[in-house]
């Protein structure tokens, strides 16, 4: 595979004016994301990593810097609409079905009404979550619900997948599953994911490139290239080479306090 | 039906009390009329009585108190009383004839639904203003206030003379009192509703590029039907009242306000006292219909449990 940019951030920096004063959220971030990489982004709270995220989707502009997106800036490729992004919560509309949740951004833009059938069947099939089409959000676990939130984002096929802490509220078990199948789903659809956790052993279990921030400033401490294979099963996890990696992201977290 | 029991638990507590209360409230009357009758009472003259309470008349003559419910014109009229007169105007009387409680209280009625009506687009349509227009958000509300602390009592002749002046009567003035009342909630409400998507939602409408009126129509819309029916509900008894308020100053021939304004005049208590409860359970039945009406969305929509 060729290795083609799609995300290419060249001396960030983002400065938010709160009633507080500024606030320092991003300095001089640098970073390159190559087609069908797993990037995780891992550090304290404050240390911009959502922020970062943010600016990847046009939902926040820097202050300073370039920052592309497919060769197009943020703010063109969201209307482009070249990225599926998935929230904290699931954030399904509770009015709507699990199918007509997945069928929102198809009906905003534009699918027919075929399209957004077959569509919402193959994607729900994807997230293992066939037969739910016409079942209410309450109905579903939340864990289930975070994996229509992730079929939503799939629905329409845009080759990025943002993901802001997704499985941040569950459980450690539920959170392992999904883990284990969004690595599934990305080897499948080849997608290139940009994952904001502060779980160690999450960022280590599904990166292929490890992002390490501190926090005030928020700022880039450390890239990981991880040399773990594509094919991970769980107990990948205790592996010593896992073992190694987790140890040098920890060091790189330390280093990013110690030097405030 | 879980309710059942604490409902009818006050409503009979209310009942004693009603009926306690008719025996002190009406002595005076009573004993006036036993007097007349060529009964014994004691006192023996009416100013005599005038020094005692109720209470203390009834004390005095315990034999007076079955005479107390059954007063041709009470101060206070009994429970039966009240319902015997609510079951001849409402049951036994042709709905045609003008002492029908079913004529006056469909006169009220559609001033009501139709000053309802009026008050529920206005209160949305300003709501969406509000939201999506920020010289609308900083100066409809406190109008929108102010509107609501001028007693309606003070308005409504004002109103319904200066429509008059211009020819218009009947039914329009009055609904346009119901309207002034029930507008109110529905903006208070509405404007939260449509705001209750928090960022997130929003945020997730911009990734997908959505323009403004698909996140009107996809997400603040449905999100504010819950904010709604709480809105509605207290809307249709404010337009009641408005309705019945706007009957009271002018004279009307019809309606709910034109029968309790009839019956304190002539001094015939039952008449009021069965139009007021009339109107309690038209408002009663109306609140209930759109409770029942909310359920029933909310449950499609699949924002309630099943």
């Amino acid at each position: 595979m060729s290795q083609q940019t799609i995300i290419n951030a060249q001396g960030l920096d983002l400065t938010f004016q709160t009633n507080d004063g500024p606030v320092h959220a991003l300095k001089d971030v640098n970073l390159e994301i190559n087609k069908g990489d797993f990037v995780s982004f891992i550090g304290p709270s404050g240390c911009g990593k959502t922020t970062f995220l943010r600016c990847m989707a046009g939902l926040e502009t820097p202050t300073a810097g370039t920052l592309t997106v497919n060769g197009m800036t943020p703010e063109e490729a969201r209307k482009a609409r070249a990225y599926g992004y998935v929230f904290q919560a699931a954030g399904l509309y509770p009015w709507r079905t699990i199918g007509g949740n997945i069928r929102l951004p198809l009906e905003i833009m534009g699918f027919s009404k075929d399209d957004q059938a077959a569509r919402v069947e193959r994607v729900l099939e994807l997230v293992d979550l066939a037969g739910f089409e016409k079942k209410f959000p309450w109905q579903l676990s939340g864990g289930m619900q975070q994996r229509a939130s992730i079929a939503r984002a799939l629905a329409f096929d845009a080759d990025i997948l943002l993901m802001d802490e997704p499985f941040g509220a569950l459980d450690e078990i539920v959170r392992d599953h999904l883990n284990e199948q969004l690595l599934q789903l990305w080897a499948r659809t080849e997608k290139t994911i940009g994952f904001v956790t502060h779980s160690i052993p999450e960022a280590v279990y599904l990166s292929t490139k490890i992002v390490v921030m501190s926090p005030r400033p928020g700022r880039i401490t450390d890239v990981i290239e991880s040399p773990l294979p594509k094919e991970r099963p769980l107990d990948i996890r205790d592996s010593a080479e896992f073992i190694e990696i987790a140890h040098r992201v920890r060091d790189g977290l330390r280093a990013g306090h110690d030097d405030v | 039906m879980k309710s059942l029991l604490p409902v009818l638990t006050v409503v009979g507590a209310i009942l004693l009390l009603w009926v306690l209360a008719v025996v002190p409230m009406n002595m005076h009357l009573t004993a006036d009329q036993a007097q007349r009758d060529g009964l014994v009472v004691s006192p023996e003259t009416p100013a005599a009585r005038q020094e005692y309470s109720g209470l203390g008349l009834t004390l005095r003559n315990p034999k007076l108190i079955a005479a107390t419910f059954v007063q041709e014109r009470p101060r206070l009229p009994s429970p039966h009383q009240v319902a015997v007169e609510m079951w001849n105007t409402i049951v036994l009387k042709n709905i045609t004839s003008k002492r029908s409680l079913v004529y006056h209280g469909w006169v009220t009625l559609s001033a009501t639904l139709l000053g309802f009506g009026i008050g529920t687009s206005l209160g949305i349509l300003l709501a969406v203003g509000i939201v999506y227009n920020r010289a609308m958000d900083m100066s409809v509300m406190p109008w929108a206030i102010a509107s609501q602390t001028i007693p309606i009592l003070a308005l409504a002749p004002m109103i319904i003379v200066m429509l008059g002046s211009i020819g218009i009567q009947g039914l329009f003035p009055k609904a346009i009192i119901s309207a002034y009342l029930s507008f109110f909630p529905v903006v208070v409400g509405m404007v939260k509703g449509l705001r209750s998507p928090d960022g997130m939602q929003l945020d997730l409408l911009r990734t997908y590029h959505a323009s403004p009126s698909q996140g009107f129509w996809k997400l603040r819309l449905p999100a504010s039907v819950p904010y709604l029916f709480a809105s509605l509900k207290i809307g249709i008894s404010a337009s009641l009242v408005g309705a019945i308020v706007a009957e009271l100053p002018t004279g009307a021939r019809a309606g709910f306000g034109a029968r309790m304004l009839v019956g304190d005049q002539y001094g015939q208590p039952l008449v009021t006292w069965a139009a007021l409860f009339a109107a309690a359970i038209t408002a009663a039945a109306l609140v209930g219909l759109f409770s029942l009406l909310e359920r029933l969305t909310l449950r499609r929509m699949g924002m309630v449990q099943a």
